[in-house]
């Protein structure tokens, strides 16, 4: 499954409707960029498509989920815990085995950080953070990605490249980004959000930056 | 300021501990105590590590009976700490935390003598109830967002071990060190009902009048705690653990028919016993209720509210003595020292020194329940207050003192006062064995007159007025908004 139809997606915080009801139809090979202003709902429909199709997706959501005290190692092996029986993910704990290693370095080599492999996650910069969540999202290797700000933290260089990785292992991918730039070179379709409603979807290659600046 | 709720808290409880006092009985009985403490302190200066081969075997049994009773108590609290949300595993904890270790000490010595699973159950059970609260609270801190993020059919188990256990595993293991450091005074005192364990040379000494010896045998006590940090690493851990059992002694063995004597005999009431039935249990009960439980509820009421207040009063005079804020590198290397004695000794030696020196009365008692608690706040706050940091032109000298820092650490102040109510209660129970007449007292009496079922209705009754007072400062600190960790 790499497309599939949302449709009566809402959500409510204390009594107050943030989101919704609204519907959206994502066809596999869409890469959709939500683009709005910050409380417009992005975050809460990233969490809410991901509640749908769970098992599908790969995801890397604003705050990370990292384990602290863990290393970058294990928390981007933590993206196939799934994959593996009990046994071999508690050896793993306590001594990674050397395919995993590899796997996890070379990945680790494609963002620019093998040097931290054994490092905590709680030392790390919050670029540095950013991409091992990056790395476990690449490392599931899910049909879909969902990502909210995959790159907020990172560089102009280097949020190219990450962009860059992400739509090459990603057919089809939804992310929420700030950068409207990043939004309209990295994706195939633009959704704006305002006020919990989609005001906006159109492919990106009808839109210029000026038509997005209007929901802002 | 007298609007403030936290104010109105600590003045209602102050005027509660006066009205206390009047009730109280507050005096020095002995002879000549100051002679007597004269002598003591002497005897502290002049330790005589030589004289009883005794001593070094004291001090491994002590060692051994906390590592093998805290180990224990950790595996089952953990385990227990798995499944604290159900509401019957959390009445078992808090039933089995509220019966101090030197009860369950003097209830497994009924049945299984002075063999060394005596010293070990009673240091392991309250202990295991203990850790599941704590362990439980750690576990329910934890970050829940990676547990989110990671990919659906993960096994709970590996999912446990690698967004749980991670990290809570500094806190954990904190706490548990802290636990072991507990756990050698809790050792060291269950040598006063007989083990092997310091309190039982301590006690030999003392009655002796050997304060030299005595005073031999604190000096180790210290230095044990104090160089923890250098003994108890890591790697070691696990060879202390295995290797503890075999230090703990021979002790007597085992006597099974004893065992069963015990619940299906002895702990059987009276009246039910000889077969008088429901007739004969209601008058029983109402005799022990009057007579031994009503006063010794009493008396540990008035004497724990009064000791609260003094640890209060004391912590709040002890933190300068450690903080940054007041001069002086000499001031504060002996203050840490002076805190450090006063939280190493547990309130039982204490209290019982004292009551040697001082003759029977509450005064010991609160005394050695201020210097042990207000030395553990004093230093936790002394601690905090180095965190804060004041403008380059604040007040210097005791307008520092009472307009910069006071006001500053008094709600943490309070939190930790009102954690340890509950942890003064079961103390101040418990000093009834001393001769002060709190329910220990009535419970001790109890076991001597081989009444035990007397003994476990006011051990009941000890541990339901626990519960009781733990509950009323949980309310009264959640009601102030006053946060709390659990290592103190």
């Amino acid at each position: 499954m790499s497309g599939f139809d949302l449709s009566g997606l809402t959500a409510s915080f204390s009594g107050k409707r943030v989101i919704g009801p609204l519907s959206l139809n994502v066809n596999p090979g869409d890469r959709i960029a939500l683009v709005g202003k910050s409380g417009a709902g992005k975050s809460t429909l990233i969490r809410l498509i991901h509640e749908r199709v769970d098992r599908a997706s790969s995801l890397i959501p604003q705050d990370l989920g990292l384990v602290n005290a863990l290393s970058v190692f294990h928390n981007v092996f933590m993206g196939q815990l799934d994959k593996h029986s009990t046994w071999y993910n508690t050896i793993t704990l306590a001594r990674p085995f050397a395919k995993d290693r590899s796997e996890v370095h070379s990945l680790l080599q494609s963002l620019g950080m093998t040097e931290k492999l054994w490092t905590p996650t709680a030392s790390l910069s919050g670029g540095q953070r950013q991409r091992v969540a990056i790395a476990r999202a690449l490392y599931r290797n899910a049909p879909v990605l969902l990502a909210d700000e995959p790159v907020s933290a990172l560089d102009g260089p280097m949020a190219n490249s990450v962009m860059t990785h992400l739509r090459d292992r990603f057919s089809t991918s939804i992310i929420a980004l700030h950068d409207v730039e990043l939004a309209l070179s990295y994706c195939t379709r633009i959704v704006g959000i305002h006020d919990g409603q989609i005001a906006l979807d159109r492919p990106s290659e009808k839109l210029a930056a000026s038509d997005i600046m209007s929901l802002y | 300021m007298l609007s403030s709720p936290t104010v109105r808290t600590s003045l209602i409880f102050l005027a509660i501990a006066l009205v206390g006092l009047l009730f109280a009985d507050i005096a020095i009985t002995a002879s000549n105590p100051w002679r007597d403490l004269g002598n003591f302190f002497l005897g502290v200066i002049t330790p005589n590590f030589f004289s009883s081969e005794g001593l070094m075997t004291a001090l491994l049994r002590t060692v051994a009976f906390a590592f093998v009773g805290v180990a224990l108590g950790s595996v089952c609290g953990f385990l227990l700490a798995l499944v604290y949300k159900s509401l019957p595993v959390r009445i078992f904890s808090a039933f089995v935390r509220a019966i101090h270790e030197l009860f369950w000490a003097l209830i497994f010595l009924q049945f299984f003598g002075f063999h060394p699973l005596t010293g070990v159950l009673a240091i392991a059970i309250p202990y295991a109830g203990i850790f599941a609260k704590v362990y439980s609270e750690i576990l329910e801190e934890a970050d829940p967002e990676p547990g989110r993020v990671l990919p659906p059919g993960t096994g709970n188990i590996t999912a446990f071990l690698y967004t749980r256990i991670p990290d809570c595993w500094v806190k954990m293991r904190t706490y548990t060190s802290y636990r072991l450091e507990c756990g050698l005074r809790s050792s060291a005192i269950l040598g006063f009902v007989g083990l092997p364990t310091l309190g039982f040379y301590l006690e030999a000494s003392f009655s002796q009048g050997l304060y030299s010896d005595a005073g031999a045998m604190l000096i180790l006590f210290y230095v044990l705690i104090a160089t923890m940090p250098f003994w108890v690493r890591p790697k070691l851990l696990p060879v202390y653990v295995l290797g503890a059992p075999f230090f703990l002694g021979e002790g007597l063995p085992i006597v099974w028919g004893n065992v069963e004597r015990f619940f299906t005999e002895d702990i059987v009431p009276a009246p039910l016993r000889n077969g008088e039935g429901l007739t004969g249990l209601m008058p029983w009960l109402n005799d022990l209720m009057i007579n031994e439980a009503m006063p010794g509820i009493w008396n540990t009421i008035v004497l724990t509210q009064i000791a609260l207040v003094a640890t209060g009063i004391l912590s709040l005079l002890a933190f300068p003595l450690i903080s940054n804020h007041f001069g002086g590198p000499l001031r504060r290397n002996a203050g840490h020292v002076a805190l450090v004695i006063a939280r190493s000794t547990p309130e039982y030696i204490l209290a019982y020194i004292l009551l040697q020196l001082w003759g029977p009365s509450m005064l010991p008692a609160v005394v050695a329940l201020a210097l042990h608690n207000g030395g553990i706040i004093g230093h936790l706050i002394g601690r905090q207050t180095n965190s804060i940091k004041l403008r380059a032109d604040a007040a210097t000298g005791f307008n520092r003192y009472s307009w910069e820092l006071v006001p500053r650490v008094y709600r943490s102040f309070l939190a930790f006062l009102f954690y340890r109510w509950e942890i003064i209660m079961r103390e101040t129970a418990i000093l009834g064995i001393l001769g002060i007449y709190t329910l220990g007292f009535y419970v001790d009496s109890a076991i001597q007159n081989i009444r035990f079922d007397r003994a476990m209705v006011l051990i009941l009754v000890t541990a339901l007025l626990n519960i009781g007072v733990d509950t009323l400062g949980r309310y009264i600190r959640r009601k102030l908004a006053l946060q709390t960790m659990p290592t103190c």
